[in-house]
């Protein structure tokens, strides 16, 4: 039984390139703001959007100053009250079933441009975002003739003007998340694009002048924080819907403070993926693979604490180790990379110094063996074992392909240290015991807890965060109601026949124990 | 040379627990002591779940890898070299048979790069037309010669006693076949009778023995169709490593569903257990329904991906096929040309 | 010259095929005014039986399509019969005798109430079911699904598209497969219907259309023992009392007869679901 790969030949692990072509792609060099259905230029100093896989200049991207973003907001408004608002939710679901379809349509020409933008590999904009993107819209398209069955009670009201800012690690998606639900329920958005990634969502915006959708009623504003910032303190501005950083999460909160605007706020995560010894194994190791270098780790619900049974901890690892030995970082767009690119530099130094601090705690760091490329940002998978809780990998959020392992040895334990942080996203549950996972899974202090599988989004199911992951569900008919307010409802008339207390129909004597409901 | 397992029906499960075991050498060192129905009962009721989604989705996500160029051309040659070119139907002649290993010597006349078969899987009683035809390219693929691969043990369904089945295998391996595809007692299996099943697949081992002390290899067939679910795959793979077998394969062609790629998955990962565990390397067959030359890129890319390329070799690695080969041939001539071929371009066997 | 035109046959429509009646027969169609406008096939028992077989046996697919997929088809059904808006709105105008804005009215709104019921498939769920807080260390979950096969007399006598349409698009949103008999007297759209669901992507079977004699095929129906849900809509003009007894002899679910043409609502896509309540335990240790 000798090695029959001659060593000339090379390897089949390798594969030959399989680079997704970007002659699909028809970029314009530099795009404007997109208000009141019209690109238009911006008043703030045009900034590029590079290729973080190359660091080649994509395009130009338009800065939104104060003055744009009134602009946007004020076509917001407008559309809302002449347009949108007077409009039967049957014709907005029919705007947002098109808008679905295009998606599908434009769907590989979306992926390479998201892959391109983002850095994160092809076949997770192919297979996860945009497919996730249209479905979306097409969930969120049948909510809108049907508000009644919301949950507010009957003839809930939109909002009015919805400001949304959406980070850069699911660019398309996020905006997905933010606008489809909004436009169910009867709002105008205006949506600002993370500063590295707006190019899918300016290709968005091509999207609904193809729909034909009335002028005003989504526009996108580009730009770096100060333009959210703009856009969040506007005053003309009814609902806030974030999803990025805690930090600014608590900003935003503290900076809508008696306005009366709704709020849903999505931010970080430092989820506990927790392995108990009877999991099924391979799956399990698939499932930490995936909730933790699933688009390079840039993932607010990543699995980024992984909590195993003690007694299974160094199989765990060792196969993890395994695993992960078989990861391809490289070129995003080729059809077989696991492992892309690091958004940006910013963020790449973020990981690295989190990494450092790390190793300088005294954790064991374990890299993947891969080939770094020599012009882009990356970031090889990491393993840091031997992990103390109070290390600051295992309490800050890294946002990058970096896992930390702990251990536990009973499932009080597992539950008492996935529940130890500020953060309360997701949670995993590994075990083949469903009694188990569900008494965790009701003690895990977490929006959402996928038991043996891990980072699965659908549009019918909510997602949110306890604690300081933030507040407000998207998704499904939370996700909906995020976007609505109940009618006002006229006083009813108070009853004529008044229900005695129990206390005054008991018989003279009897010991009195009650008070008109309340225990004396 | 009936065993006391093999005869006895349902009884008692105390009396069952305590029934010794043929000590077969691997199970003998992994579960130590003396082997009993108990012992290989509890190893194999103690191995890990299988949660069905996550493993249909693993072997999903390894379907989708993109073999492009000079790897898909190096992936077909490696293909053809994996194939255990079959022929198992009632109406099977010499005649049959002597074309089936023509088309394994020369699968495409038109082009003499194309590889060999590794092997050409037969009933038992068309082993001697087979060996016959081979002539002097009868032997080990790793020298690019063809073997004879023959089922055996009341193949396909495995109901005949173990007195019949001893004497199909010798019958074999005595007309010259190297390796032997054997049934389990999936009857027994499902039943909960493992030890059956075991001292089975250990006496069709012994009677893989030839005269000169080689021994022909063992497949063994799990037909996991009929197994149903994952967590008995597993267990009936570990099962079947522990009694000896050399290499493990899904099915017998004749039970529907035949391979599939997370049934496939799933046994590679066995094999990659016990590579950790003992430092040994078994085989792996998939055989029936893959008839694509896409399909079967998909599953060299599964072990590549699991066990290790080193596996892709045909003492560790085989496909069990009659259709698929043409399929390739097809690719292959489209890799060469540059176009299209077409059924009318490949001979039919 | 005008050119002379090449008619439709119409049969009808059992498992994704279009078969004649086996018994051979059909009867005439006429406009309102009673001028010859086609044959159509005219079902026998044999035909409703054969579509319940086809019905069921297309049942676990469609069932187990997963609800997003399931919506994405009915609405596909809304954007084919777009497509042919104007083929319909003629059918409708010559069969019935209305004008052509008002069978143009009747065709938008059959596309509507697709759309519509199209995006429930996906939503029914989580406004009928319930997770449940039960006394006791359990999980308890309760989810509706699909009874099964259902069979329906479609509305009567006007708004042939619309009255069929708004019987069918209910029942198919959770995952039922449907034997349905159109409009006795104005069968034809129902049939074009078939055509566009034949070339949708609703799978063959799931949708079984025969055209004829609601009182001859109801009965065979209402007592057939793999049928799980009857809708009466259409039957108030039959001896519809009879046919929920010979329904009770299975305890199909039955929803009566209602004059013109049912209203949307998520009561009807209810009517064919059972409610399903899933107890797992709790425990820590």
């Amino acid at each position: 039984m000798t090695e029959i790969v001659p060593a000339t030949d090379p390897s089949f692990l390798d594969y030959a390139p399989a680079p997704e072509s970007t002659s699909i792609l028809h970029l314009k060099d530099s795009y404007g703001l997109f208000i009141n259905g019209a690109f238009v230029p911006g008043h703030g100093t045009p900034f590029a959007s590079i290729s973080p896989a190359t660091e080649t200049h994509i395009a130009e991207i338009a800065t939104a100053t104060p003055a744009d973003v009134d602009a946007a907001v004020a076509a917001a408004r407008k559309a809302y009250q002449k347009t949108w608002s007077r409009l039967s939710g049957s014709d907005r679901g029919k705007y947002l079933f098109r808008i679905a379809r295009l998606i599908q349509e434009r769907a590989r020409e979306l992926a390479v441009a998201e892959t391109l933008d983002n850095g994160k590999p092809i076949k997770e904009s192919r297979d996860v975002d945009v497919p996730l993107v249209a479905a979306w819209f097409f969930y969120y398209a049948g909510w809108a003739d049907k508000l009644d069955h919301a949950g507010l009670g009957a003839n809930p009201q939109a909002l009015g003007v919805a400001a949304q800012i959406i980070p850069w690690n699911f660019p398309l998606l996020m905006l997905a998340w933010k606008i489809a639900p909004a436009l169910a329920a009867g709002n105008t958005v205006v949506l600002k694009p993370a500063e590295t990634t707006s190019l899918t969502a300016l290709l968005f915006a091509e999207i609904v002048q193809q729909a034909e959708l009335p002028d005003g009623v989504v526009n996108i504003v580009t730009g770096a924080g100060e333009t959210g910032a703009a856009l969040v303190r506007h005053p003309d501005v009814n609902k806030v819907a974030f999803t990025g950083s805690t930090a600014v999460g608590r900003e935003i909160a503290k900076a809508v403070a008696g306005t009366g605007k709704k709020v849903t706020l999505e931010l970080g995560g430092k989820a506990a993926n927790i392995v108990f010894d009877d999991a099924p194994i391979d799956q399990a190791i698939e499932g930490i693979v995936n909730g933790i270098f699933f688009n390079q780790g840039h993932v607010c619900c990543a699995g980024s604490r992984l909590l195993v049974q003690e007694n299974i901890h160094d199989e765990v690892v060792d196969r993890l180790k395994a695993r992960l030995a078989t990861l391809r970082l490289g070129d995003p767009l080729d059809k077989n990379t696991d492992i892309g690119a690091i958004n940006s530099r910013e963020q790449l130094d973020r990981i690295r110094e989190l990494s450092n601090v790390g190793e300088a705690e005294g954790a064991e760091r374990w890299t993947a063996p891969c080939v770094i490329p020599e012009t882009g940002f990356w970031f090889a998978p990491t393993i840091f074992d031997n992990v103390s809780t109070s290390s600051r990998i295992a309490r800050e959020e890294i946002f990058g392909p970096v896992l930390s392992v702990l251990t536990f040895r009973t499932p009080a334990e597992a539950i008492a240290k996935a529940n130890n942080t500020p953060y309360g996203l997701s949670a995993g549950i590994w075990s083949d015991k469903g009694s188990k996972i569900l008494a965790v899974a009701d003690k895990l202090r977490a929006g959402v807890i996928w038991a043996n599988t891990f980072n699965r989004f659908d549009p019918a199911s909510p997602f949110g965060g306890f604690k300081e992951s933030g507040y407000g569900r998207e998704g499904g008919r939370q996700g909906l109601a995020a976007y609505l307010r109940a009618a006002p409802t006229p006083t009813p008339p108070s009853p004529k026949v008044r229900i005695s207390p129990y206390s005054e129909r008991r018989k003279p004597g009897s010991p009195r124990t009650l008070t008109n409901g309340v225990a004396e | 040379m009936e065993s006391p397992v093999s005869s006895h029906t349902v009884s008692s499960a105390a009396a069952d627990a305590a029934v010794v075991l043929a000590p077969a050498e691997r199970a003998v060192r992994i579960l130590g002591g003396e082997l009993t129905e108990r012992s290989l009962r509890l190893h194999l009721e103690g191995l890990s779940g299988v949660d069905a989604v996550g493993l249909e989705q693993r072997a999903e996500a390894l379907g989708t890898r993109s073999i492009k160029t000079t790897s898909k051309a190096w992936a077909l040659d490696k293909i053809i070299g994996l194939i255990d070119l079959t022929t198992l139907e009632g109406a099977d002649t010499p005649g049959k048979v002597r074309s089936l290993v023509a088309k394994g010597l020369t699968p495409d006349p038109s082009d003499p790069t194309t590889p060999r078969v590794a092997a050409v899987c037969v009933y038992g009683d068309m082993v001697p037309d087979a060996v016959a035809a081979l002539g002097v390219a009868h032997g080990d693929p790793d020298d690019g010669m063809v073997s004879v691969a023959a089922v055996a043990t009341a193949f396909p369904s495995g109901r005949a006693s173990l007195r019949v089945k001893l004497a199909d295998t010798a019958d074999a391996v005595a007309a010259g076949a190297d390796e032997i595809d054997m049934v389990i007692d999936r009857g027994a299996f499902l039943a909960g009778r493992y030890g059956q099943v075991f001292e089975q697949i250990v006496a069709v081992k012994e009677a893989c023995r030839r005269e000169d002390g080689s021994s022909a290899s063992l497949k063994v067939i799990l037909e996991t169709g009929e197994l149903n679910t994952y967590d008995n795959v597993r267990r009936a793979s570990w099962l079947a490593i522990l009694a000896g077998g050399d290499f493990i394969k899904t099915s017998t062609g004749k039970v529907a569903p035949a391979a599939t790629l997370p049934v496939t998955l799933l046994m590679l990962e066995v094999v990659r257990d016990w590579n950790r565990l003992t430092g040994e390397r078994i085989g792996v067959k998939p055989a029936g329904g893959i008839r694509t030359s896409k399909d079967a890129i998909k599953y060299l890319v599964t072990v590549a991906e699991t066990v290790g390329e080193q596996w892709l070799q045909p003492h560790l690695f085989r496909f069990g096929a009659s259709s698929l080969l043409n399929d390739v041939l097809l690719q292959r001539q489209k890799l060469t040309t540059g176009r299209y071929s077409g059924p009318d371009y490949v001979t039919l066997d | 010259m005008s050119r002379l035109a090449v008619p439709k046959t119409y049969k009808l429509y059992i498992g994704g095929a279009f078969p004649r009646s086996e018994s051979g027969r059909s009867y005439e169609i006429t406009t309102a005014k009673g001028a010859f406008l086609a044959n159509a096939a005219q079902a026998s028992r044999k035909d409703a039986r054969d579509a319940v077989v086809a019905a069921r046996n297309a049942q676990s697919g469609w069932s187990n399509a997963t609800a997003y997929n399931r919506g994405q088809v009915l609405y596909r059904i809304a954007e084919l019969l777009e497509g042919r808006h104007a083929q319909f709105v003629e059918e409708v105008r010559a069969s019935e005798g209305v004008t052509a804005a008002s069978a143009a009215a009747q065709v938008d709104e059959a596309i509507d109430t697709w759309v519509w019921y199209a995006g429930w498939a996906d939503k029914y769920v989580q406004v009928a079911g319930s997770g449940n807080p039960v006394s006791g260390p359990y999980f308890n979950l309760s989810v509706p699904e699909p009874t099964g096969v259902v069979a329906i007399v479609a509305p009567q006598g006007a708004s042939s598209l619309l009255g069929l349409v708004s019987v069918l698009a209910p029942a198919l949103v959770s995952g039922n497969t449907v034997v349905v008999v159109a409009d006795h007297a104005h069968p034809l759209s129902a049939i074009s219907l078939a055509e566009v669901l034949a070339t949708s992507d609703v799978p063959g079977g799931v949708v079984n259309i025969l055209t004829g004699s609601p009182a001859e095929i109801a009965p065979w129906l209402a007592s057939h023992a793999d049928v799980n849900a009857l809708d009466l809509t259409g039957a108030g003009a039959l001896e519809w009392i009879e046919l929920q007894i010979a329904a009770a002899d299975t305890l199909k679910r039955v929803v009566e007869p209602e004059p013109g043409v049912p209203a949307r609502s998520l009561d009807r896509i209810l009517a064919f679901t059972e409610t399903k309540t899933v107890w797992h335990t709790k425990a820590l240790l």
